[in-house]
């Protein structure tokens, strides 16, 4: 059953094939600016436009592929080597992939792992996801970092690119549009699993059970985790889930999740948040849910020039003056001088001094623009989901919390 | 933290000569440590007994001592320079043990210096094994089941409880000197016993046998601050079991899962804060089993290391540099990325290309193979990038001048022998690693057997043997059908080189290469910006790959001038760190002169690798292929060659006739030299005599010739590499034994060179510059030994000692005769022997040579240097003061020798003797104001103890009997004792020394095994007598060195040895000397800054 309002064919044009089949056969990648690369096929036959993004990590390419967050982009992985060690059971990030397009230098059909149940280019055929690989994908990386992030498609039908070109000028922009919507899940389900092996502890000591209610925005699978590893009652809300519907739940914490796309269109998700604030229930944004809360908070949003997305981006917690190594995906980016005085800054990324993380001085609200949850990426972050943890715990404990960014108290 | 101003001198200890283990990656992260902290206003002393680096260059440290790196030397050290601090995680494990023994002796304390960068209990919860499982079960990290030994009595319980197979690994020593694996309780108890030995702290551990799992190891870097980074992860291709040094790895790690690594990850963290690496980089090695995934760490190491220069060329992020900073109190988040100018170093490396390092052998020197196991034994690396696993290996297999062009099998005959095997020895081939087992894996491949089974057998992953299948299958595609430029890009991205491409279809490299030109599949360049293109940068770091953009776009200025100079490839014998150290000095001086600098080399462990060193540089293979990629599109005036020792020369004539002009020496003149007859024909001209000499094509001729120039005789193939498969003969039957095996092996000139051996005489080595009107010489060198070892294995001293005025004069006539009539422009080398007042010629070579930077560090003349600029134009006049060169040589008031390192102990079962094959592995230099003094200095600085009393043992073949009297006197006259067996000890006593009997071998109890094992021996004089000597003498000295007992084994050295201990004993220790100091003793000044006109 497959309860996801974004159809498979939504910017894609599949064509039936067995899974089972080695993908083969000459493919094209064609962008707006007019440049277009040959290449062969690695995953679906079909048509597929999107916005082309990369992504630096060196590990980590299925959770890559099943981030919602990728919604409406195509993947360049700047990792030349991708699916040596297939697809593992368990490090899916979501249901299934969000992405449009899957662009990579060389794929592997033999991969090697003890956790491996099947190859990357089978997995992608069995989602529809179209696929180039062969192509000169560190061009394509300095391509977007100085022009930005382009619209493009990735075709294994059409053999003229001046064609593609011209389907690609007409293709729509990610800015404006609201992607939350098209990958919430439509009804409310609860989160059951904990971390998988080979993570570090996270557990904290509840007297009860605290209730964290998740807007999903488009939910990477191990925020939950994350969270039940904590010792929490997770439940999941569709991302326009009312404000009375959320505080129905009774929850101890909120989280904001992260999502894909530009955060000004999801307004309907801002105005819950707006009146959610007054609650004064322990709330916490990541990615696309920190821009939300930003917006809620009365900030402004705006477009990187190409995002970041990678596991290698060093952010600086500037009450403690640690450098914490971070997962990142995001191509928009909060204004921080738009915010009012009491939302402080608590973390800033060192490479371009953008704003990565901010505190209400008031409320018990923080939110974060990177991914502590890492997957894919160092856990160098985790200690966030604790600091939420804490907060829950006052509150829990009958004290009421005060402003998340009152320093000792966090 | 900003950094610290409470400490003004720092101490930096070098590593010190290159070994098996410890090479010249620790010359790279020195003279990178030493940069950095200069910029940072620091006065910085130097101590390393290695002349060969360039961190020993004066320019770098406010003082610099080329002496013995022993704790004795190091505290007189520190009482002269007082210094703050001690830096010891810069040279290798060698600086990491003073920097213990430093502490625990309570020198540091007593004057007052701090250990930076690694705490003394920081080294000892890394190094000590017990230590260090205590502190990993405290933070719950997986280790293996081990046990801790101490004594050999506890051998049986140990095995019973661990189960074989077991691995033996002593504590406190380098490159797991002493280790190994032992399969059963005979084996143990070898390998615990020899264990024992090497350990410096007597322990052992015995550990789970972890063979076959994957390795891994994670460079990682962490600051006062508690911020860590993970910089690199390497995969070893070869499973645990094989030491990550004879391992081939590859960069990033290519089949954890994310989650897999980031576990990797935490745990790294973790462990080094618990051992507490306050501040620097650190090598984390782990093994994984493949079935389970269960993950166990292996070690720590403290330090930059060989893994972390290779990580620091493989991402570009300058892990030593920062390293220092760190230890003086930066924080990551303070140094900016040198690469990307705009970010900070606190950040992980992502890399968009696959690196592929392959280590380098040198059994050949031994005369037999080793089983790859946990002792190191490779002396060298090649290491490749590429955009893919398959691209980066095929360049390395090539880059490393095995005669492979990349993954192929190596000429028609080994191609047969393997076809032929059996398929159980097959098998066992692929079970039991030897440094070829790749090319039995490719014989399985291409019997069809699957990667998954083979995995099995080798403990190599799958997925890299499918890589492997994906190359053979690719060449054999190569053959079908007509090469069109989509297929040839297809098998250039896969690596496969113009070579390999013709081979597969029976067509030269020059047709693939013109073919290539022709369909435009040309190489395009990546740059190394340490963020897989994210950022923008500007580092002039690239390698070639076959992608559709090209980033290297070259200045072409027509203001500046551009060379191209070519490295020297992987470390091997007899051509190691010399000739990197002449390559960066040809290139600083043509940077000095305002040219543009290009540099090709493909060995990571290098400062001419750095991407500080020349302009512009290009990680590539030294082939010709590869060579001419950089240079079509470089477009320089011209290539240096003469500095990288044989591997450019080799490139020489394809490139003249490729059309690339040459600078230096024509390449002409460097064939007439290489060339016995003309070159004999042109001493004769020049009335320079020679040894006398033939060249026989067959037995008979040989024995002619032989007989001719009267035995003994130095007989060797023509065309062989420096001194290869040398061998003197002494009679008919040995000529035929060994001409005949030599005739055999040479499949392409069947010719032996035969050359009348010169016994007893002198052998002096000269390197001489010139600028084809000029000629000066830089040193007369005089071998300690007799004529007959390689005058690389050869200690030698300068000033030479024996040399009467008109010896000299003879030399310096005959050097600048030969240098202005082969028109050398730049460097030569030359070897002299002087036998009965005649001085001949035996070898010219129109290069630099092994023994530059030791003249150029006794001299204060940096002569690659003046070199280059000779070879850019600049006159000699110009270089030099006109007194010195009219003088043509230097006077220095100093004795400067140079003594060898052996690797001997590496090699179980091989006989500890030195002859015309070249065996060491790197050098130190004794400096002082006479001979003995600098002998004794350079004998401890090789790590010979220097004794001072205690019985000698003497066995000596007749030959040299008359000659030891003097030395025996000497001894009893220093309050020695002498042993010796009956009729030496008659000998001796005829000439009235007493010395006490000792029974030989299998003649009675106690023989002198007995004594030697008893340890009661402090010096062991034996000189073995041809052929004869192999079974006692082999035995006494194999455990004498063993023991670590000082052996000599020449007569020669003997006499020094003997003076040098006269001059030390009573003297508390000799007097160390800054070169600062030194050179301002010399009466000339070289002008400070030279144009090129």
């Amino acid at each position: 059953m497959d309860n996801f309002r974004c159809a498979p064919s939504d910017g894609r044009d599949l064509v039936r094939h067995n899974p089972d089949e080695e993908p083969t056969g000459p493919a094209l990648l064609a962008l707006e600016d007019g440049t277009v690369l040959e290449g062969r096929a690695c995953g679906a036959h079909g048509e597929a436009f999107g916005e082309l993004v990369f992504n630096t990590a060196l590990t980590g390419y299925q959770e890559v592929l099943t981030d919602p967050s990728y919604a409406g982009q195509a993947v360049v992985m700047t990792n030349p080597m991708i699916g040596n060690y297939g697809i593992t059971r368990g490090d899916d990030e979501s249901r299934r992939p969000f992405l449009q397009a899957f662009v990579v230098r060389e794929m592997c059909r033999y991969p090697s792992n003890f956790e491996s149940v099947e190859s990357v280019p089978r997995f992608l055929r069995r989602h529809g996801i179209v696929g180039i690989e062969g192509v000169d994908t560190r061009q394509l990386t300095k391509l977007i970092r100085t022009k930005g992030a382009l619209r493009c498609v990735v075709s294994t039908k059409e053999t003229d690119g001046g064609k593609l070109i011209a389907r690609v000028k007409k293709s729509p922009s990610m800015v404006g549009a609201d992607w939350a919507s098209r990958v919430t899940t439509d009804r409310h389900y609860e989160w059951e699993e904990g971390l998988l092996t080979g993570n570090p502890p996270l557990k904290m000591e509840f007297p009860a059970e605290p209730k964290v209610v998740v807007l999903d925005f488009g939910v990477k699978y191990s925020i939950l985790r994350c969270l039940r590893e904590m010792g929490c009652r997770v439940i999941v809300l569709p991302a326009d889930a009312t404000a009375e519907r959320v505080l129905s739940l009774k929850p101890d914490g909120i989280l904001l999740s992260n999502g894909p796309g530009d955060p000004e269109p999801v307004d309907y998700a801002v105005k819950t948040i707006g009146t959610l604030l007054k609650s004064k229930i322990p709330m916490f944004g990541i990615c696309l849910g920190h821009q939300l809360l930003s917006l809620a908070l009365g900030g402004k949003t705006f477009k990187l020039k190409f995002g970041h997305h990678g596991s290698n981006h060093p952010v600086k917690d500037l009450a403690t003056g640690k450098v914490e190594i971070t997962s990142q995906n995001h191509g928009f980016c909060v204004d921080l001088d738009s915010l009012p005085d009491e939302v402080i800054t608590t973390h800033v990324n060192l490479n371009d001094g953008t704003s990565e993380g901010m505190a209400h001085t008031r409320l018990p609200v923080f939110s974060v623009q990177y991914h502590p949850e890492a997957a894919a990426g160092p856990r160098d972050s985790r200690y966030l989901f604790k600091r939420f943890g804490e907060l829950m715990l006052k509150r829990i404990n009958g004290r009421a919390p005060k402003g998340a960014a009152t320093r000792g108290e966090i | 933290m900003p950094k610290r101003t409470d400490i003004k001198t720092i101490l930096i200890l070098g590593s010190g000569p290159i070994v098996i283990g410890q090479a010249c990656e620790f010359d790279y992260s020195g003279t990178q440590g030493l940069k950095a902290l200069r910029d940072d206003g620091y006065r910085l002393i130097l101590v390393n007994s290695n002349p060969a680096t360039i961190m020993t260059d004066p320019e770098l440290s406010d003082r610099t001592y080329i002496e013995p790196l022993t704790p004795e030397v190091l505290e007189n050290i520190i009482k002269i320079e007082k210094p703050d601090a001690l830096l010891p995680t810069l040279g290798g494990q060698t600086a990491l043990n003073l920097a213990v023994a430093l502490s625990e002796q309570g020198i540091l304390k007593r004057h007052n210096v701090e250990l930076i960068g690694a705490p003394l209990e920081t080294i000892q919860k890394a190094e000590d094994r017990q230590l260090f499982k205590s502190v990993m079960q405290d933070i719950k990290v997986g280790i293996p089941k081990s046990l801790v030994l101490t004594d050999i009595s506890e051998l049986n319980s140990a095995a019973r409880e661990l189960g074989f197979p077991i691995i033996v690994r002593p504590s406190f020593t380098l490159g797991g000197t002493g280790g190994g694996i032992a399969y059963n309780l005979d084996e143990l108890r070898d390998r615990a016993h020899s264990a024992l030995e090497a350990s410096l702290v007597k322990k052992v551990l015995l550990e789970e046998s972890v063979i076959g799992w994957k390795e891994y190891e994670l460079e990682v870097m962490r600051d006062s601050n508690d911020n860590f980074v993970v910089i690199c992860s390497i995969e070893n291709l070869d499973p645990m079991g094989i030491h990550t040094g004879d391992s081939i790895t590859v960069a990033p790690a290519q089949t954890l899962s994310d989650r897999q690594y980031q576990a990797m990850r935490d745990e790294a963290k973790m462990v080094v804060s618990a051992i507490g690496v306050e501040t620097g980089g650190c090598n984390v090695q782990f093994a994984v089993d493949p079935a389970t995934g269960r993950r166990v760490i292996i070690e720590i190491n403290p330090r930059v290391s060989r893994s972390s220069a290779l990580a620091s060329k493989a991402t570009g992020f300058p892990i030593a540099k920062f390293a220092a900073k760190l230890a003086v109190g930066y924080t990551l988040d303070e140094i900016s990325n040198d690469i990307t100018k705009k970010t900070p170093a606190a950040f992980e490396p992502s890399i968009d290309y696959v690196v592929t390092k392959i280590p380098r052998f040198a059994f050949e020197k031994f005369g037999r193979e080793f089983p790859l196991d946990t002792a190191m034994k490779s002396v060298g690396e090649v290491m490749a990038m590429g955009r893919t696993f398959k691209e980066s290996f095929q360049k390395a297999l090539r880059g490393l001048e095995t005669g492979r062009a990349g993954f192929e099998d190596l000429g028609a005959g080994a191609k047969k022998r393997v076809e032929t095997l059996t398929p159980e020895k097959l098998l066992r081939n692929l079970a039991l690693p030897y440094s070829d087992r790749l090319f039995y894996v490719r014989e399985a491949l291409r019997r069809g057997l699957a990667p998954r089974e083979i995995a099995d057998i080798t403990g190599i992953d799958a997925w890299f043997l499918n890589q492997l299948k994906d190359i053979m299958e690719s060449e054999a595609d190569l053959s079908e059908g007509k090469l069109t430029a989509e297929r040839l890009r297809a098998a250039k991205r896969m690596g496969f080189s113009d070579t390999q491409i013709g081979r597969a279809i029976g067509k030269t490299e020059n047709s693939i290469r013109l073919l290539r030109k022709k369909l435009g599949v040309l190489p395009s360049y990546k740059r190394v910006d340490t963020c897989a293109g994210e950022f923008e940068a500007t580092t002039p770091y690239f390698y070639s790959t076959y992608d559709d953009e090209n980033e290297s776009t070259p200045s072409n200025s027509k203001k500046k001038r551009k060379i191209v100079i070519l490295g020297s490839g992987p470390n091997r014998i007899g051509q190691g760190i010399e000739f990197d150290y002449a390559c960066v000095h040809a290139v600083l001086a043509m940077r000095e002169l305002g040219f543009e600098t290009v540099m090709i080399n493909c060995n990571p462990e290098t400062v001419s690798t750095d991407y500080d060193t020349a302009d512009r540089l290009y990680f590539e293979p030294l082939t010709f292929e590869d060579v001419m990629g950089v240079l079509d599109l470089e477009q320089p005036e011209g290539v240096i060659i003469q500095f990288g020792g044989q591997t450019p020369l080799n490139l020489t004539k394809k490139l003249a006739k490729a059309g690339i002009k040459i600078l230096g020496t024509s390449p002409k003149s460097t064939d007439i030299a290489e060339d016995r007859r003309r070159c004999g024909a042109l001493l004769k001209k020049l009335g320079i005599p020679a040894p006398d000499y033939g060249i026989a094509k067959t037995l008979p001729e040989a024995k002619k010739i032989a007989r001719r120039i009267g035995y003994p005789v130095m007989v060797r193939p023509s065309y062989v590499l420096g001194g290869r498969a040398m061998e003197v003969v002494y009679d008919d039957a040995s000529l035929k034994e060994y001409g005949g095996r030599a005739l055999a092996a040479a499949t392409h000139h069947p010719e032996l060179l035969i050359d009348r051996f010169l016994s007893d005489a002198t052998e002096l080595d000269v390197d001489a510059l010139s600028d084809g009107k000029n000629v000066f010489i830089g040193g007369i060198m005089e071998h300690i030994e007799e004529a007959g070892i390689h005058s690389g294995d050869s200690a030698c001293t300068l000033p030479a000692r024996s040399l009467t005025p008109s010896q000299r004069e003879r030399i310096i006539l005959y050097t600048g005769k030969l240098a202005k009539s082969l028109g050398v422009v730049g460097m030569m080398n030359m070897q002299f022997a002087i036998k009965d007042n005649v001085v001949y010629l035996l070898e010219a070579n129109p290069r630099a040579s092994r023994t530059v930077p030791f003249i150029s560090k006794a001299t204060g003349i940096p002569l690659a240097k003046l070199a280059a600029k000779a070879i850019a134009g600049v006159s000699l006049t110009q270089l030099l003061p006109k007194k010195l060169l009219e003088r043509g040589y230097p006077e220095i008031p100093f004795t400067a020798t140079k003594e060898v390192v052996l690797p001997f102990l590496k090699f179980p079962g091989i006989d500890p003797m030195l002859g015309p094959e070249m065996k060491s592995t790197g050098e130190v230099m004794g400096i002082a104001k006479d001979f003995p003094s600098s002998f004794v200095k350079a004998h401890s600085a090789s790590g010979v103890s220097i004794p001072t009393s205690g019985t000698v043992f003497i066995s000596i073949r007749d030959e040299d009997k008359s000659a030891i009297l003097p030395i025996a006197a000497q001894l009893r006259q220093l309050g020695f004792s002498l042993v010796a067996t009956r009729s030496t000890k008659a000998f001796l006593g005829r000439h009235a020394i007493e010395a006490d009997r000792v029974y030989k071998l299998n003649e009675g109890k106690p023989d002198v095994l007995d004594l030697i094992k008893q340890r009661s021996l402090s010096l062991v004089i034996n000189t073995p007598s041809g052929k004869r000597a192999k079974t006692d003498g082999f035995a006494i000295r194999r455990t004498t060195l063993e023991l670590g007992i000082p052996i000599v084994t020449n007569v020669n050295s003997c006499q020094a040895l003997v003076q040098g201990i006269a001059t030390v004993r009573g003297r508390k220790s000799l007097e160390p000397y800054a070169l600062q100091d030194l050179y301002r003793e010399l009466d000339f000044t070289l002008p400070k800054k030279v144009v090129l006109k």
